[in-house]
């Protein structure tokens, strides 16, 4: 009976500190997608060229893509853009999803930075954004050939990130 | 054309004191009602500790937006919720349902409660030590060390 007195308090005690080890080490800021594993949401946004024609999921189909929102206003863009363009070197289809920007700032920001993406749409108003549940770029949506979405990379695309998360998708889809 | 330069011109000015009203006037008393009620509901993730009514983020504007323009068009409170779950899912509302999921949530702080009651109750009944009466020998002692202290 002594001994249960004392035992409980320190199993109580372990169990917190258990479950702050747990908690504190989430990122409250990943907050993962309820579309992960749906089919990509439906939008139609004009490209940035051909000028005058416009991308739509259905165009996406056939074979894993990276759908990559970004903007030229973004920091963390021109983090993970080292990365895009050595990827899109070694075939992986990426298409960028402009979001919130004007196709004049865009395009100057690609000619800098080097141009990964096999299309880019422009996302205006943020509209495609929402639908997609952006709320910061630069996200990362891995599509299967099925377009359902397999992934998201919230923040930058890690050389960690792609290793463990997004490349055996690309690989397993193919 | 007017309602586009209107909200492009709200969208810029979307600071503190336009962030509850983005189109002043489009909902009648009932809906503008509502639409409060829910701004207040949803979590900005950006900023994630202040609701959509409170946060300033551009995010924040967007939501407000859908919401009212959801309820413009006619949309019961729980398509609004929903419209916005199945984009960002149900961390974004504050009110979570009670599901099998979120049970621990709800119920969780009644049953701590609960708990510490039951301790106390137990501790309360407990038959306490005989009170054995103060040592009357040192009170004189005691109360000569007390003086010298003060003095």
């Amino acid at each position: 009976m002594r001994y249960v007195r004392y035992t409980v308090p320190v199993v109580i005690l372990l169990l917190l500190i258990f479950l702050f080890y747990r908690g504190l080490a989430l990122d409250p800021r990943e907050v993962p997608s309820p579309l992960v594993g749906k089919a990509a949401p439906a939008f139609e946004l004009p490209l940035l060229e051909p000028e005058g024609q416009s991308l739509t999921p259905k165009a996406l189909g056939g074979r894993p893509v990276l759908v990559n929102f970004f903007a030229s206003w973004c920091a963390g863009c021109q983090v993970e853009h080292p990365l895009l363009m050595e990827l899109s070197k070694q075939g992986v289809e990426i298409i960028g999803m402009d979001y919130k920007d004007e196709p004049a700032d865009v395009r100057r920001w690609l000619q800098r930075h080097g141009n990964p993406y096999r299309q880019v749409a422009i996302d205006r108003v943020g509209q495609a954004g929402l639908d997609w549940g952006v709320y910061g770029v630069p996200e990362t949506y891995v599509l299967g050939p099925d377009g359902t979405i397999l992934f998201k990379q919230i923040g930058p695309v890690t050389p960690q990130a792609w290793e463990r998360d997004i490349r055996p998708l690309l690989v397993g889809a193919r | 054309m007017r309602t586009l330069i209107l909200a492009a011109l709200l969208f810029v000015f979307a600071g503190g004191a336009f962030a509850l009203t983005p189109q002043e006037g489009a909902l009648d008393p009932e809906q503008e009602a509502r639409y409060r009620t829910l701004i207040h509901e949803l979590r900005c993730l950006v900023c994630q500790n202040q609701t959509i009514a409170d946060s300033n983020a551009d995010l924040a504007a967007d939501l407000r937006r859908e919401v009212h323009t959801h309820i413009a068009a006619g949309a019961t409170d729980d398509e609004v919720r929903r419209y916005v779950t199945d984009r960002y899912g149900e961390f974004v509302l504050y009110k979570p349902p009670m599901t099998a999921r979120t049970a621990v949530l709800w119920i969780g702080p009644f049953l701590l409660v609960a708990l510490g009651v039951l301790i106390a109750l137990r501790m309360l009944r407990r038959p306490r030590a005989v009170a054995t009466p103060a040592p009357t020998a040192d009170t004189e002692r005691l109360r000569r060390l007390l003086d010298e202290e003060e003095r």
